[in-house]
């Protein structure tokens, strides 16, 4: 996986670190100045996917790898880099955080009324946080990217939350840091094993480290991928990790929950597919079995639960743990179906989950409630909104034709192929997430929208109206890319497809007992355990 | 010429009564003066190795530690009497809110 | 070849139309328009497929099938071989283009009727945007080269019945028949997912060609393929509405009449027999699962037409009878004779919308009653109603000529004489249309005869407008003159349908060593049975609903115990709420989500964190706020450092 060096000038970084221009801007202003804050933080944004484009359109897809690599040194006496650079994969992703961000911000227009420029300051470097995440190709850099995306997140979801927030706020932030300590661990005696490598030396290159990390001993790459993968799967959140995720959706505002359900989750499976699967992949490999089960159990479970649901957005977030399960799956099918069915699925899922909580967002707006049975009838008082509901719900469980299908057939038919998982019953049982999810969420959509409406025409209190341009007019931005992606996937499948081979090729190998390995253990990270 | 233990044990000797005194009092003021004691104990270390030995370092440190100490004291009397404004006391066993 | 190349032109008309109501007919709620536009692209679609259809005919047999191919759709694209890799892509072939007629053909007469039917609904152009929807779907899966595709139109109608169904969203009703004719669709579509990717695991390919073509050289009666064969099936009795996954069609006759003709009875229902001839060379390789297919139709058959007897809704009898005449298309296609189950998917499109639209006709002029209890005598004042009603009612009898007595009896000979077939699945065939003709019989009786038992001072019935009734008039020509395209073998003349669809079937057929049964005199004495039990059937309704009106009350008096679970459907409904729906959601709510998620795993994470605060607690007494506690306790650790250092 060497990066391609046809690519050298800076246009990533400045995806990366844009926003921070508007942040400036932004530090100069005042709370009070609701409108130009307003607007200084989605010309920020916009001006960022605009710059994102050229990453999009720059792409060789053709040619794969990593493109757009810079490369500046850091910390030098420890090999530890500037690096960033993108793949297929990380493109895709990218591109989906620099879509949702000014969505959200646009979609959520009115919902912040208190310490406006210190909200939009927030979401504007969570973009970077997150945009990093994606590019960084050091796992130091990594490393900082991952963990500066906890604090504003954090402040998010504890300052600008419903009733509940500290408490939400800071089970998200335990949850989560848990996991990332153990990470940094792995990270550093990574490092380390690399350094004992012949002629080698400490370094948190993420490329270097592909060539150090799967001839460590299986054992060591079990601990180290068991470092890893605990991170990513709290993220992700995977089965029975999940518990942080409904409370902290529930109570983020709307643009916190867009951008935790759209970009966020997809850190955890983006981990697995960039450090966990190529670093350590016979333990990826013997791991494999145990994951998927938990990804099975994630949808069928998720959906379950989701179903029962009476708050709207534990619905969604609910929702979101059996989606998150099939990208789950795909990655541990090892199959090229189920890689590019994750993939897809994770731009999907940023796409119709974002776009649910938007709408979820729209309504609490007017009604300032999220009870289900506050509701029923509201297609009759919002029509347009009713519609636009139910389009996305249908993408969501995936309706062939709009992107949620794309997704999910790839994954189900990538777990039904595999070879490796050596069973077809984990993709039976998860296709049974095909059937629960149409349960859960026509369920939720006819108890809310169906029926006759109020008697007093007020829901939670409040007379409520249709939507107005800005919120269709964002709307119909990510119902376009809906239906693009369920009609014309191709043009996403065959960015990230250099992505899904590599892994593929890589871990074909490893099951042959091609990938060359010393002959014995090169360290002794961990006393006792090495072969 | 006062050979170098004599002043060692004297100073050992100040410096085990401020020590004493910081531990056991429970007048703020008298803690303060106690800590003022230490100080110029090691003052007293610090000037007769420097004459012992030879050299100037000793010396150039003990100003540097007279002048900390005098600055010390500025700072420290001033929370003492902001503390006594307070809590109309000085007594350092009513003195208990860094806890918790 | 003009026509053929154009041909992807015949699915994109709808979707035209479908995008041009959709997106401006809300602003402009011009009905004309909005009709006009609406019918107009179906007919376009009508008037391409009928030009397709002449060039395929003028063609020789073997170059008939052609396949366009548009776009990539779903893959991986990576290059490497074997991974999946599926397009757009529409085939023509005698058996899709015969679909593409009926769809569009008889999707026509509808959207027309629809004019009248909807006039005044403040919905009409939401209307045809579904309707336009819906036949771009059902082209699509009609027309499809390959299972993906197919199972977008799959879908697609699905979605779009669950939107008709829907359509009056005010009422409570609907939106639960609604819901649940999805949900129901979803779990046979689980199963046609399943069986998809056995395909794929099997053959390396979902395009219908490769796919096919591979079977014809596979071996018969393997596990994989009966599993495949039996998945499919599965997905095909939720379309199409069989035991044990028909409980959805019934209900589904909420939504507006025009969409139960079209959808649920002429096209969408029939699509899970379409994929099961489509699929033809894949179920010769599973004779057990035809077996399977042949009894649940026949069950099918017999079991929803026991139901149809006691209903009093007239939509609801009209269900009960399309999921009846399903099962015999289901039974067709069990013992082999895929053609004649087409045959019968047309003749029954004719005449099933025939008796939706005439029923539409009626609910109409009755001011939206539905009961048949409360109508009678209608006769008067609904003359072309009327006329073209008995025609439909006496099509699906089976009393010849009419169409449905050629199908019809061409399924029951089939069912009897085929190598897969067997007296009892005729026997069951040949009882349910007893209950059919009985059953019809009864609806126009009580209908359109006797006593009218409406309340005069708040119904006046009155016969429906022309864009309705001229539909009704060319849908009963068609059942009346359809059934000619297929008359028996026996009788000498040609059967054109048969003889168009054979090349389609040839392959499976020969796989299956079917040979064809030249008995006339075998052939014609079932006939002639079928033909007196039909006669029979309608004597008896005329006899207890004319005659002796007082004996259909005796019966059900007598019977009582049977008559209630006719009545309730034999409870079938019931039973999956108690036995399915109610456990799963008590068990996710009490057990998962109160239970596991709550109690467990979040009694776990804040179970740890309740125990660091109570450490905690207890370790934070150490601190007492004095600072010279602290400076005792370092003075402390000083000594003790200083003896350790002297003394170890």
């Amino acid at each position: 996986m060497e990066p391609t060096a046809s690519m050298t000038s800076s246009i990533l970084s400045w995806t990366i670190f844009l926003p921070l221009a508007g942040v400036v801007v932004l530090a100069a202003m005042k709370n009070a100045q609701v409108r130009s804050v307003k607007i200084v933080g989605c010309t920020a944004s916009v001006v960022t996917f605009a710059v994102s484009l050229f990453l999009w359109f720059g792409y060789d897809a053709a040619a794969g790898g990593f493109q757009f690599v810079e490369r500046v040194a850091w910390i030098s006496s420890l090999n530890i880099s500037y690096h960033v650079g993108i793949d297929g994969l990380s493109l895709l992703l990218i591109l989906l955080t620099t879509v949702l961000t000014p969505l959200a911000l646009i979609g959520t227009w009115n919902s912040i009324t208190n310490r406006v420029r210190d909200y939009t300051i927030m979401i504007l470097v969570l973009e970077v946080a997150m945009v990093g995440v994606f590019a960084a190709l050091d796992l130091f850099l990594f490393y900082v990217f991952w963990e500066a995306m906890l604090i504003p997140m954090v402040f998010i979801i504890g300052m600008w939350g419903g009733q509940d927030r500290v408490y939400a706020a800071v089970k998200f932030f335990l949850y989560t840091l848990v996991g990332s300590l153990l990470m940094l661990v792995a990270i550093l005696a990574l490092g380390y094993a690399a350094s004992q490598m012949p002629g080698g030396q400490f370094t948190t290159n993420l490329l270097d480290l592909y060539a150090v990390g799967p001839r460590l001993a299986s054992s060591i790459q079990l601990w180290m991928f068991l470092a890893f993968a605990l991170s990513f799967a709290i993220k992700v959140p995977v089965f029975p990790l999940h518990t942080w995720l409904p409370d902290a959706h529930v109570q983020a505002p709307t643009a916190g929950s867009v951008l935790l359900a759209g970009v966020l989750l997809k850190m955890g499976t983006f981990g697995f597919m960039r450090y966990c699967l190529p670093l350590f992949p016979e333990a990826a490999l013997r791991a494999m079995p145990y994951v998927a089960t938990l990804a099975v159990i994630s949808i069928v479970y998720g959906a379950l639960v989701a179903m029962v649901q009476t708050d709207i957005k534990k619905l969604v977030a609910y929702s979101s743990v059996s989606h998150l399960g099939f990208v789950m799956l795909g990655i541990f099918s090892m199959t090229e179906e189920g890689m590019q069915g994750a993939m897809i699925q994770m731009v999907n899922h940023g796409l119709s989950t974002g776009a649910l909580f938007l709408l979820v967002g729209m309504v609490y707006d007017r009604t300032h409630t999220r009870t289900i049975d506050d509701y029923g009838g509201l297609a009759k008082v919002m029509p347009v909104f009713a519609a636009a509901f139910l389009f996305i719900s249908l993408s969501s469980i995936g309706l062939p034709g709009l992107n949620g299908f794309v997704g999910e057939f790839l994954v189900l038919l990538g777990a039904f192929r595999s070879t490796a998982l050596h069973s077809t019953a984990y993709a039976a049982i998860a296709a049974t997430g095909v059937i629960l999810s149409a349960v859960y969420m026509l369920w939720m959509y006819q108890r809310v929208m169906l029926g006759p409406t109020r008697e007093s025409g007020k829901y939670g209190g409040n007379y409520v109206f249709d939507i107005g341009r800005r919120e269709i007019g964002v709307l119909v931005a990510i119902a376009v890319l809906v239906v693009w992606i369920g009609v014309y996937p191709a043009s996403l499948l065959t960015k990230s497809a250099g992505t899904a081979r590599n892994l593929i090729h890589m871990m074909d190998q490893m099951q042959r007992g091609q990938m060359p390995r010393y002959a014995e253990s090169p360290i002794e990270l961990l006393p006792g355990t090495a072969r | 010429m006062v050979p170098i233990p004599y002043y060692l044990v004297l100073s050992a000797a100040m410096f085990m009564i401020g020590a004493v005194g910081v531990l056991t009092r429970r007048n703020a003021i008298i803690v303060f003066m106690s800590i003022e004691l230490m100080l110029n104990s090691v003052n007293l270390t610090l000037v007769a190795f420097s004459v012992a030995t030879g050299t100037i370092t000793g010396q150039v440190l003990v100003f540097f530690v007279m002048t900390v100490a005098a600055a010390e004291a500025a700072v420290g009397l001033a929370i003492i009497i902001a503390l006594y404004r307070r809590k109309q006391t000085v007594n350092l066993d009513e003195i208990n809110i860094l806890k918790w | 070849m003009p026509m053929i190349s154009n041909a992807p032109l015949i699915v994109l008309f709808p979707l035209a139309g479908f995008l041009l109501i959709g997106l401006l007919g809300w602003k402009y709620r011009n009905e004309l328009v909005i009709g006009i536009v609406g019918s107009g692209v179906i007919f376009l679609s009508f008037a391409t497929a009928v030009g397709v259809l002449f060039e395929m005919a003028s063609l020789p047999e073997e170059a008939r099938r052609s396949t366009v191919q548009l776009f990539p759709w779903i893959g991986t694209f990576t290059g490497t071989s074997g991974s999946l890799g599926v397009s757009v892509g529409y085939q023509f072939d005698q058996l899709s283009i015969l679909m593409t007629l009926i769809v569009t053909g008889v999707g026509f007469l509808i959207h027309v009727y629809s004019i009248g039917y909807m006039h005044g609904d403040k919905g009409y152009w939401r209307f045809f945007t579904y309707l336009n929807l819906f036949i771009f779907a059902m082209l699509n899966l009609v027309l499809a080269d390959n299972f993906v595709l197919m199972f977008f139109g799959w879908e697609g109608v699905g979605l779009c019945s669950y939107l008709l169904i829907g359509f009056w969203y005010e009422k409570t009703f609907t939106g639960d028949a609604a819901k649940k004719a999805f949900i129901v669709n979803r779990i046979g579509d689980f199963g046609f997912l399943l069986g998809m990717f056995l395909i794929m695991r099997t053959f390396d390919s979902l395009s219908f060609t490769s796919v096919m073509s591979s079977a014809s050289v596979m071996p018969t009666g393997t596990p994989v393929m009966f599993w495949i064969a039996l998945l499919l099936f599965v997905g095909a009795t939720g379309k199409s509405a069989q035991i044990p996954l028909f409980v959805w069609l019934p209900d589904a006759m909420a939504g507006p009449t025009p969409v139960s003709a079209l959808i649920h009875a002429a096209t969408m229902v029939t699509a899970g027999v379409y994929m099961v001839a489509r699929c033809a060379p894949l179920y010769a390789l599973a004779p057990d699962v035809l077996m399977i297919v042949a009894i649940v139709g026949a069950a099918t058959a017999v079991f929803a037409a026991t139901i149809g007897l006691v209903q009093n809704d007239i939509k609801k009898v009209l269900a009960y009878s399309t999921i009846s005449q399903l099962g015999y298309m289901f039974l067709a296609m069990g013992v082999a004779a895929f053609s004649a189950g087409i045959f019968h998917v047309m003749t029954h499109a004719f005449f099933k919308a025939l008796l939706f639209l005439g029923s539409g006709a009626v609910i109409h002029g009755m001011h939206d009653e539905q009961d048949i209890q409360k109508m009678g005598g209608l006769k008067k004042y609904l003359p072309v109603t009327y006329a073209t009603f008995v025609v439909g009612a006496i099509a699906i009898a089976g009393i010849p000529p009419f169409a449905g007595f050629f199908s019809k009896d061409e399924i029951l000979w089939n069912a009897f004489s085929s190598e897969l077939g067997s007296p009892v699945l005729w026997t069951v065939g040949a009882l349910g249309a007893v209950l059919t003709a009985f059953y019809m019989s009864r609806l126009v009786i009580l209908t359109f005869h006797g006593k009218e038992r409406f309340d005069h001072h708040h119904v006046h019935p009155h016969e429906a407008p022309k864009t309705m009734t001229v539909p009704l008039v060319v849908l009963a020509g068609l059942s009346f003159v359809g059934g000619w395209l297929g008359v028996p073998a026996s009788w000498g003349l040609g059967n054109v349908v048969e003889d168009w669809l054979n090349p389609v079937f040839e392959p499976a057929r020969h796989k299956l060593m079917l040979a064809e049964h030249e008995s006339h005199a075998a052939e014609f004495t079932l006939m002639t049975i079928s033909v007196v039990l039909a006669a029979s059937g309608i004597y008896a309704a005329w006899r207890w609903y004319v005659q002796h009106t007082d004996v259909p009350d005796r019966i059900a008096g007598k019977f009582a115990r049977t008559y209630r679970i006719l009545l309730n459907k034999y409870y079938v409904d019931e039973a999956y709420d108690a036995v399915v729906v109610r456990p799963t959601q008590t068990a996710s709510d009490k057990f998962l989500w109160k239970g596991v998620d709550v109690i467990i795993i979040d009694g776990a994470v804040n179970g740890t964190a309740k125990v660091i605060a109570i450490a905690a607690q207890t370790v934070r007494r150490v601190q007492t706020g004095v600072a010279q506690s602290y400076a005792m306790v370092i003075v402390a650790g000083i000594v003790a450092v200083i003896a350790a250092l002297l003394f170890i």
